[in-house]
């Protein structure tokens, strides 16, 4: 199925030319900055930054756990403080924010064939919002009491108890005041994604034609929208019974034997809350990821994706469907166990159209001119981690699997095979790939193998281990293994030999920084479209796109995102604006 | 596999059925197709607007059924005594009056800026402004007089605890939209009096220049807050 308008038949444009906001000083061109392609860079720099600081907090957990005793320092209140800092960084104040705050605004005007987003100005606010969020997150670490230590789920009641670390200081106030901030200026920006993907789009841009990067952004920021109001009505209420005294989460209890003045609320309550924000929370991070993969495969094994519309309803329906999963996180909670049966019946449902996906995408590879660029070796060990990881969800969402293996190290190793390393294995994959874009050069090639072969062999190395302690029966968030029967010598060693591969693939994360600063000005030209690509971003008259992306006449779309190695066609890709149908020919061969 | 779709056919080839909807949808430059940004922005807000407030009274009816504390009565709570009798839930009904009548002439303003009518169009929006203000002001009596009797956010004399914590964050969340709307609608009455929208002066953040559309948008948003304002109504205080 070839989907190809004639060149006679574009419609008129829907929408006039739109009024764009000329910077007139330094300062409006690159700080205070209402076009997307800045906006997107200061996202992800800042991003970026806060992710090293979640980086280093991760050494510092496995230096505890590889060498217990040895740095005295790391005392059992630091490690929690570690480990929660680690997560919410991570999910929140980097993916999130990498994925539709950094990637979404860079491509989404760029692919969508849009001038900017819809509303620059409401998008500018969006990052400052997000840039006082991260302030007010690292403020915690030198506020009295240091950040909160109350696991990055921040269950109540133990999270607002004296005995967390920051539950009785300043640590969980100023992570719940910057969760909102985070809310409110996400908030900003995802309607801006929302409306320019439904309303924005250039002549000839029908939905089906999005590229699948365009529909995992967009899909992710719907859900979103409809997923952050729980997380933020959540931190209001806990921000009240901290500050106030109010009882929603907080029922009747004892601290250091004495009463406190809480009573009647439901800890479960805020569980649900949370968890209505965090399983989608998983997807919101996995769709832009499995929407990038997608293209990346496509345009580097010169094949058209396989199965384009099953991949388009796919994505809609593990977004509709990871709203109705939520409780599978709180087996053992103490909810009723006929929830149980219910939640594991959708979380497995949801098996099936991520299969479909990741069928497509080796269907996509199956007889396909493969280049092994970098990017392309990063989509390669998504699939893989993305399988593995996915295949321990099997084990995890079933109830009488995972009331054993729940909060063991097995739980650790599943969610960072398939919301932590595979997410990011794609953002590697997708930063080679559009950084020439962004920059005008191509990143070190021989650097990005290192990085590539460092990164993923590593990853598997740390997190792949951790499936064998956690079914010893290993526990997490635990800082302290040593006196353990169930630590075997063995695990000790297996635990020291995790360790040092964290510190070997955080050092290759280094390389990988300075290759992004070398490469602005050392790198080879890449002109505009080096990957041979067929999506818009890559046909913008200048390299890096100018303010307004495409010069004076918008682009009109005639085919789909995927016309690689099309036979009749004079080179194996037609960017989706160039009009004329090359049909196969029909004479025998 | 090679046959050619064709994105523009005629009526005939059109698709029916659900695949004509998702096919409509997915059409060519804007899935709305009357829908300007501006309005299907607020109208995608509103929706994840919804989600807050739907987690709020959620939690609220989560705690109330929960409790096994006496729940205050609402009924004997917010009434008044006026001439020696005690009226209940009069305030409110007062209140609800006050803010459903602000939603009509928000509609009244909406159409007079559509005819570019400035002076009707503005009067109309203060007066809506004038409503809302009235409204919040009543809450904070409302407020005073509660806490005057001993409720707190932490607890109150009657019963379970979650009463005044509910009561007041529920209540405030509202009121703080009221107030947001109340601002907003004095700015755009400005606007509108002012003539901007006719000769399309940029605005003072955004550098833009606004359209009448944006009283119908305003109007959006002051809808959506009378309409949340009636399921508080039916759950807290009429349950």
């Amino acid at each position: 199925m070839v989907d190809v308008t004639p060149a006679d038949a574009v419609p008129p444009a829907e929408v006039g030319e739109v009024e764009l906001y000329h910077p007139h000083s330094w300062w409006t061109k690159y700080v205070f900055s209402q076009d997307a392609k800045v906006i997107a860079v200061q996202y992800s720099a800042t991003a970026t930054a806060i992710g090293l600081v979640a980086l280093v907090l991760s050494w510092l957990m496995r230096l505890q756990l590889g060498f217990p005793g040895t740095f005295d320092f790391i005392t059992p209140e630091a490690y929690y403080q570690f480990i929660t800092m680690h997560g919410m960084i991570m999910v929140i104040y980097l993916l999130t924010a990498l994925f539709l705050g950094g990637f979404g605004n860079y491509l989404i005007p760029l692919m969508v064939g849009a001038r900017d987003m819809v509303f620059p100005y409401v998008n500018m606010l969006s990052y400052w919002i997000y840039l006082l969020a991260v302030l007010v997150l690292v403020s915690s670490f030198f506020a009295p009491g240091g950040p909160t230590g109350a696991g990055w789920t921040l269950y109540p009641p133990q999270a607002i108890m004296s005995g967390t670390p920051g539950g009785q200081d300043w640590g969980i106030i100023l992570m719940l005041s910057s969760l909102i901030l985070f809310i409110v200026g996400f908030t900003m920006g995802g309607l801006n994604y929302v409306v320019t993907v439904l309303q924005g789009r250039t002549r000839g841009m029908t939905l089906m034609r999005l590229p699948l990067t365009v529909w995992g952004i967009f899909t992710a920021t719907v859900m979103a929208l409809l997923a952050f109001p729980a997380l933020f009505v959540a931190c209001v209420m806990m921000l009240l019974d901290r500050v106030l005294g109010t009882s929603f989460f907080m029922p009747a209890i004892v601290e250091m034997g004495a009463q406190l003045q809480h009573n009647g609320g439901s800890p479960i309550l805020f569980q649900h809350l949370f968890w209505f924000f965090g399983h989608p929370e998983v997807y919101i991070v996995a769709l832009p990821a499995f929407g990038i993969v997608s293209d990346l495969i496509s345009t580097h094994a010169r094949k058209n994706i396989f199965g384009y519309r099953m991949m388009v309803w796919a994505i809609i329906a593990i977004g509709a469907l990871s709203f109705v999963v939520w409780a599978h996180h709180m087996y053992v909670s103490g909810m009723n166990p006929y929830f149980g049966f219910f939640f594991a019946t959708t979380t497995l449902i949801i098996a099936v159209p991520t299969a479909i996906k990741v069928y497509n995408w080796v269907l996509t590879l199956w007889r396909g001119d493969i280049h092994l660029t970098i990017p392309m070796l990063f989509a390669l060990a998504f699939i893989v981690t993305f399988v593995n990881g996915g295949l321990t969800g099997l084990f995890l969402g079933n109830v009488v699997v995972d009331v054993p293996l729940s909060d063991t190290m097995f739980v650790v190793a599943h969610f960072h095979m398939v919301m932590g390393v595979a997410p990011i294995l794609v953002i590697f994959g997708a930063i080679y790939h559009w950084y020439p874009k962004v920059t005008g050069r191509m990143l070190d090639e021989t650097l990005g193998k290192f990085h590539f072969w460092v990164t993923f062999l590593g990853a598997y190395l740390i997190f792949f281990p951790m499936h064998y302690l956690g079914l010893m029966g290993v526990p997490r968030r635990y800082a302290e293994l040593t006196d353990m029967t169930i630590m075997t010598e063995s695990a000790h060693h297996l635990n020291s030999f995790i360790s040092i591969m964290a510190f070997v693939v955080g050092f290759a994360q280094m390389v990988f920084l300075f290759n992004l600063i070398w490469s602005i000005r050392h790198g080879r030209e890449a002109g505009g479209n080096p990957w041979r690509a067929t999506t818009l971003e890559w046909q913008t008259p200048q390299t890096p796109p100018a303010h307004g992306n495409f010069g004076k006449e918008l682009p009109i779309v005639y085919r789909w995102a995927y016309d690689y190695s099309v036979p009749g066609a004079k080179e194996d890709f037609i960017p989706q604006n160039v009009p004329g149908d090359f049909a196969p020919s029909r004479e025998p061969a | 596999m090679a046959e050619t779709i064709l994105t523009h056919t005629s009526q005939l080839d059109r698709p029916q059925g659900w695949r004509g909807i998702a096919a409509d949808w997915a059409s060519d430059q804007r899935a709305f197709k009357n829908v300007s940004w501006g309005k299907a922005m607020m109208w995608i807000f509103l929706l994840s607007d919804t989600f807050i407030f739907g987690c709020f009274l959620l939690s609220y009816m989560t705690a109330r059924m929960s409790t096994r504390v006496p729940w205050p009565n609402p009924s004997e709570v917010f009434a008044l005594r006026i001439g020696g009798s005690e009226i209940p839930l009069i305030l409110i009904a007062i209140m609800t009056f006050v803010l459903i009548s602000s939603s009509g002439t928000m509609a009244m303003a909406v159409n007079f800026g559509y005819r570019h009518d400035r002076r009707k169009t503005a009067i109309l929006m203060l007066l809506t402004a004038a409503l809302g203000a009235t409204f919040v002001g009543m809450q904070a009596f409302e407020w005073t007089k509660l806490i005057t009797e001993g409720v707190r956010p932490w607890g109150n004399p009657w019963g379970a605890a979650q009463f005044g914590s509910c009561f007041f964050m529920i209540t405030g969340f509202h009121g703080t939209h009221v107030t947001i709307g109340v601002i907003f609608l004095i700015i755009v009455a400005r606007k509108v009096w002012r003539g901007d929208f006719d000769i399309g002066r940029p605005g003072f953040f955004t550098s833009r220049r606004g359209r009448y559309e944006n009283v119908e948008i305003m109007g959006l948003y002051w809808h959506f807050v009378d309409l949340v304002w009636v399921f508080i109504f039916a759950f807290f205080y009429l349950w």
